[in-house]
């Protein structure tokens, strides 16, 4: 039933292209109105049309500015910086006449955590979205998107609490465990902050790889909802399993809207601040590529310091790891729209 | 002879028989996919009732909603969180006082006017915006209102923030539930002589009301739980502060960043008390939107 809602609009929609332009391009001639009464709905006519435009502009020129007040208010600070930017661990704002900065470890623990994330929640939302669209009784199908959803709703701050409080320790016998039986591959190795502690990336991709489970999730749904019912029901037709069906019709027809949604939750999982910062323990040293490190991602970097923009030197060291995180999370969403671009219109 | 052959064509049909192989990678499929919904229950369950058994206590103290934490002593079981609450709820007010007339002219202005490439470049935007990380929209805010202008740290610079990632939201929500409107209802509107901006106003908008409200809803849900721009724009107080344009004002994220780094129990307690009223509060927004969604006029997807 909604499918065929969806049909009839989007052909109308098409249609209404095909013509050149929407129905209100073509505005009735009044000419039976008075004269009086024409002009004034003329006039409210192209008011109400400026207004809308307006807005869409305003929209546009507060989205270009993002990146350009960023890049202004960074480029000073950039200039007085005494470190490498790009190679330096170090972050340094104490002393404005000696400035030194750079973002290795922000990058390394920024990634790290969010590529751990990515692992652990890809699979899931690929069997959830499948749960939801193939496997779940119809009936029961919307509630338990629903509480899907839920997990969109809590807040991230709450998220952060219940990684460090509760999931934390809970995880610190199977983090001790990966570590000794497993310590020899890099990533399992003993890193810059205390495992027993709990604040490491192991716990915070663990906690982002539960908050972004429900974008990847609705976005794959959404796709593998769409798989043209012919191709399921020719494949069932020919005697393909279940499992089959799936494996022949709905993956390859949904394969770019599940890679641009993960993509899409890599961006909001680089750019999550306060989870990340009320979970990941600070590090002392450089970070060590494993995923027992602790630290600071960008955006908790940001978040942390945010007390002290007082002077606007040091604030601008922030602005610019505020400015590789706008840039790094546009490039990552950039992809995921052109990936899913003509499968889908809107994520 | 045909018998002979049908017979052997019927024990030959793939509807007959399944290999044992293929009936076990369908049933441990199906076992795959079932215990990937089940795991993704345990993080929610297990964290609702980690902030409920946490947090009832405070929040069935007689002052939890009536007062603030003036005065009060960090080891001190006391006070309330009023001032945070007003202070979201005022935060929220005053971003959607800006955002939803904005992005509802702007869903307007793609669904009913926009082509060419002012629409093509604000559709683009808008999926910038939505990306957009939290942190960088309030460090954007941060330049612009409080380095460039140099406007003091206050709630109305949070509400700026707010706005950038509100905006997406009711920009799509608006420009989707338009675009459902059948185009019958605007042809007979125009056949009768009306303007297309009455149309507009009179015709589509409320046909498509109660969607874009449902998305309002989930858009206010969101920003309630932002703490990266009251961390950036604004100072935390324990009192009550009415004014949004000046001076520091509490919010719950904030106030739960507060109460973090306070060791004492009653702080503890109060850390989750409020963060089970801040999911509270998310909560009254989601669900008024998923019970408007129901009585949309014009079904969504």
């Amino acid at each position: 039933m909604t499918d065929e809602n969806e049909v009839m609009t989007n052909t109308s929609a098409d249609s209404r292209k095909g013509q050149g332009g929407d129905p209100g391009a073509e505005p009735p001639a009044s000419s039976w109105l008075g004269q009086g009464e024409a002009a004034k709905h003329r006039r409210a006519d192209a008011l109400f049309r400026w207004l809308a435009t307006g807005s869409g502009i305003a929209v546009v020129s507060a989205v270009s500015l993002i990146g350009v007040f960023l890049l202004v208010q960074a480029w000073p600070s950039l200039q007085a910086n005494n470190a490498n930017f790009l190679f330096s661990s170090e972050f340094d704002t104490r002393d404005a006449e000696n400035l030194r900065f750079g973002i290795r470890d922000l990058l390394v623990v920024t990634v790290m955590s969010s590529a751990f994330a990515l692992v652990i929640a890809m699979p899931l939302a690929l069997g959830i979205a499948l749960f939801l669209t193939q496997y779940a009784p119809p009936a029961v199908r919307r509630p338990f998107g629903y509480i899907i959803d839920t997990l969109a709703a809590v807040p991230s701050i709450v998220y952060g609490l219940w990684g460090i409080f509760v999931l934390g320790p809970f995880l610190v016998p199977v983090a001790l465990w990966m570590n000794r039986n497993l310590g020899w591959i890099p990533i399992f190795a003993t890193g810059n902050v205390s495992i027993k502690g709990g604040g490491t990336i192991f716990t915070a991709g663990i906690v982002l790889a539960v908050m972004i489970l429900p974008i990847i999730t609705s976005v794959t749904r959404e796709v593998f909802r769409q798989t043209p019912v012919k191709h399921i029901e020719g494949a069932l037709a020919l005697g393909a399993t279940r499992w089959e069906m799936i494996r022949t019709t709905v993956l390859p027809f949904g394969r770019s809207g599940y890679i641009a949604g993960s993509m899409l939750g890599l961006g909001r999982a680089l750019g999550e601040t306060v989870a990340v910062l009320v979970v990941l323990r600070i590090a002392s040293s450089p970070a060590t590529f494993s995923i027992f490190d602790g630290g600071y991602t960008f955006a908790s970097l940001i978040a942390s310091a945010a007390h002290e923009f007082v002077h606007p030197l040091p604030t601008g060291a922030y602005i610019a790891a505020g400015l590789v995180l706008f840039i790094l999370t546009f490039v990552v969403n950039a992809i995921a729209r052109t990936i899913a671009n003509g499968k889908m219109q809107r994520l | 002879m045909t018998t002979d052959t049908l017979q052997s064509a019927e024990r030959a049909s793939p509807f007959q028989h399944l290999s044992g192989v293929r009936k076990a990678k369908n049933y441990l499929a199906s076992v795959l996919v079932t215990c990937s919904f089940l795991i993704a229950l345990i993080p929610l369950g297990w964290l609702l009732v980690t902030v409920v058994t946490k947090g009832y206590r405070a929040l069935v103290s007689e002052r939890w909603f009536t007062h603030s934490l003036s005065g009060v002593m960090p080891e001190q079981f006391a006070g309330g969180i009023y001032h945070a609450l007003y202070g979201s709820i005022a935060q929220g007010v005053m971003c959607a006082i800006i955002a939803i007339p904005l992005g509802v002219f702007t869903g307007i202005y793609l669904a009913e006017y926009g082509r060419g490439w002012l629409a093509r470049s604000v559709t683009f935007m808008v999926d910038i915006l939505s990306g957009v990380p939290s942190i960088v929209a309030a460090l954007f805010i941060f330049a612009l209102w409080i380095s460039v202008f140099g406007f003091p740290k206050s709630a109305f610079a949070v509400s700026l923030a707010l706005v950038l990632l509100m905006l997406p939201i009711v920009i799509r929500s608006t420009e989707e539930m338009l675009r459902l409107v059948p185009d019958q209802l605007r042809e007979a509107s125009y056949a009768l002589g009306v303007p297309q901006w009455k149309t507009i106003v009179k015709v589509v908008l409320p046909t498509a009301y109660s969607g874009m409200v449902t998305g309002m809803m989930l858009a206010m849900a969101r920003v309630l739980g932002e703490t990266a721009p009251v961390l950036v724009l604004v100072g935390y107080s324990r009192s009550i502060n009415y004014n949004v344009f000046d001076g520091n004002m509490a919010s719950l994220p904030l106030t739960i960043m507060n109460e973090l780094l306070n060791p004492e129990p009653a702080g503890v307690a109060r850390m989750w008390g409020a963060a089970l009223t801040l999911i509270l509060l998310v909560m009254i927004f989601n669900l008024m939107a998923a019970v408007l969604s129901r009585f949309s006029a014009v079904k969504s997807s």
